[in-house]
């Protein structure tokens, strides 16, 4: 086995073209190898002092979100908070004040669990992919990103270098809600994240939900405004996702949650594209999971 | 094959010398003889074993040592002052916040950090600096009644 500390992109990048594998957090990776789920790869690369990749940069149409910003930081950025607040639900949802303060979102997207918290606010808030490997770098929409439970379609030698978020419109919210059975240490039974947008009467001109652990990847579902207004959303979230029973929860309660779930999502995202303040994580003000 | 490199362990340099799939928990104990944190679970969920990172929680059972490496770490070894006891120490015994003690590292080390970054905090922050840290005999009341004591003795303190 062997373990380098990389202080640049050039010098994690060239270690993963010789065969190295990254560890940002180690919060997966780590915690997988010594439940025995795989063997922990020969060779590791270290990415967490790597400065670029720890940094939020807001841009003319969008934000970079530097792979290894920690969840710790996504939760209290005003930015993060302000703009893309489903993103800061999601994050301060994530284990506990130690999982939070090395666990990156670079960590959670890669890893490609169903479960994931990033995920589904990532997927409507309409975010890429910035993969890099030596000599050059693509950025892939991140739906596209996940090909199965664990699996991505990024190659070995690629480093996830940044998540890209599009600026979000004037009047609108978003929300990332998880159903959990307790307040920490948990992972999500099943989670939604929703944007909304409203037109100048306040009506819903645009919304977009995702689900997460109710299938073999975050999945986006096919909704529109006529649907917010008919009071439909729980029926189509139950309708599109495809869960599994494990011992969590069984497949029928996951169908059936995800759409209460969902409702709340949507919900809470207008409220907050109408101005409504809701702290993060939008679980508490919903008074999910036991206290 | 073994990694040579050293941690700096409450502000002391120690030469470790360990295989680089070695947890953090691990060598403190073994090789370092630093037996104050402690091992429950070996999973990342008890939090027996935090200790801080540059003044952050971590669960040192499941973080790599040789990742530890140009980091300050921060064990329960280090919160006395030579022989004065450390105000959460005082506090957890007189509000009887002990009792088998296997808990009480981890739990000292969650609340130094949280009272190091948010000196008075709510029950609410206490809860949540807290929640990593499993006590399966006290029913947590009490350790939170420590702490919220000893974050007024703290800030009468330099
Ligand atoms: C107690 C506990 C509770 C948890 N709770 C939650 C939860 O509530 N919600 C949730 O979503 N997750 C949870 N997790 C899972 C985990 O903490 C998150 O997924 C975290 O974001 C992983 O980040 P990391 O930096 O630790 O990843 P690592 O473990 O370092 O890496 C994970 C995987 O991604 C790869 N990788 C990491 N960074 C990159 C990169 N930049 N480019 C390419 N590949 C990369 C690694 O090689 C590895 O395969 C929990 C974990 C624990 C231990
Ligand atoms: S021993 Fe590390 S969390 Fe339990
Ligand atoms: S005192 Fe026994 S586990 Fe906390």
């Amino acid at each position: 086995m062997s373990f380098v500390i990389a202080t640049s992109v050039e010098e994690a990048l060239a270690a993963l073209a010789n065969g190295a594998s990254p560890i940002a957090g180690g919060t997966d990776l780590v915690v997988g190898a010594r439940h025995g789920k795989f063997e922990l790869p020969p060779e590791l690369v270290a990415i967490d002092r790597i400065e670029a990749l720890a940094t939020i940069e807001i841009g003319a149409d969008s934000m970079r979100i530097g792979s290894g910003v920690t969840h710790a930081t996504l939760m209290a950025d005003p930015a993060i908070v302000g703009s893309y607040t489903a993103v800061a639900d999601a994050a301060a949802l994530v284990g506990s004040p130690a999982t939070r303060n090395v666990g990156t979102i670079g960590g959670n997207i890669m890893n490609a669990s169903p479960a994931m918290d990033t995920g589904a606010p990532l997927v409507v808030l309409g975010a890429s992919v910035e993969l890099a490997r030596v000599g050059s770098s693509r950025v892939v929409p991140i739906g596209d990103l996940w090909s199965g439970p664990g699996q991505t379609t990024a190659s070995a030698d690629e480093l996830c270098t940044a998540v890209l978020v599009p600026s979000r419109p004037a009047a609108s919210g978003t929300a990332y809600v998880r159903l959990e059975y307790r307040r920490a240490m948990e992972i999500a039974v099943v989670g939604a994240a929703a944007a909304v947008e409203l037109a100048d009467d306040g009506s819903i001109s645009a919304v977009a939900v995702a689900l997460s652990a109710v299938a073999p990847t975050i999945i986006s579902i096919e909704i529109e405004p006529a649907d917010v207004e008919r009071g439909s959303v729980a029926e189509a979230a139950s309708q599109q996702c495809s869960p599994i029973t494990d011992l969590r929860a069984s497949d029928r309660y996951r169908r059936h949650c995800v759409g209460v779930i969902a409702s709340r999502a949507v919900d809470a995202a207008a409220r907050r594209a109408a101005g409504e303040s809701i702290a993060v994580p939008v679980n508490r003000a919903l008074g999910i999971g036991a206290a | 094959m073994s990694e040579i490199y050293e941690l700096r362990v409450n502000g002391v340099d120690y030469p470790v010398t360990a295989d680089a799939n070695r947890n953090l928990s691990g060598v403190l104990r073994d090789e370092l003889g630093l037996t104050g944190t402690k091992e429950g679970c070996d999973d990342c969920e008890c939090g027996a074993c935090m200790v801080l990172l540059d003044g952050q929680p971590i669960n040192s059972c499941s973080y790599l040592a040789a990742q530890a490496q140009g980091r300050e770490i921060s064990t329960v070894e280090g919160l006395m002052d030579r022989d004065e006891m450390h105000p959460l120490q005082t506090n957890i015994l007189e509000c009887g916040g002990v009792q088998c003690g296997f808990c009480t590292p981890g739990m000292l080390m969650s609340a130094h950090a949280l009272l190091e970054r948010t000196p008075e905090p709510s029950l609410e922050e206490i809860k949540v600096g807290l929640s990593g840290n499993l006590c399966r005999c006290t029913g947590y009341g009490t350790i939170f009644e420590a702490v919220a004591a000893a974050s007024k003795v703290e800030k009468v303190e330099p």
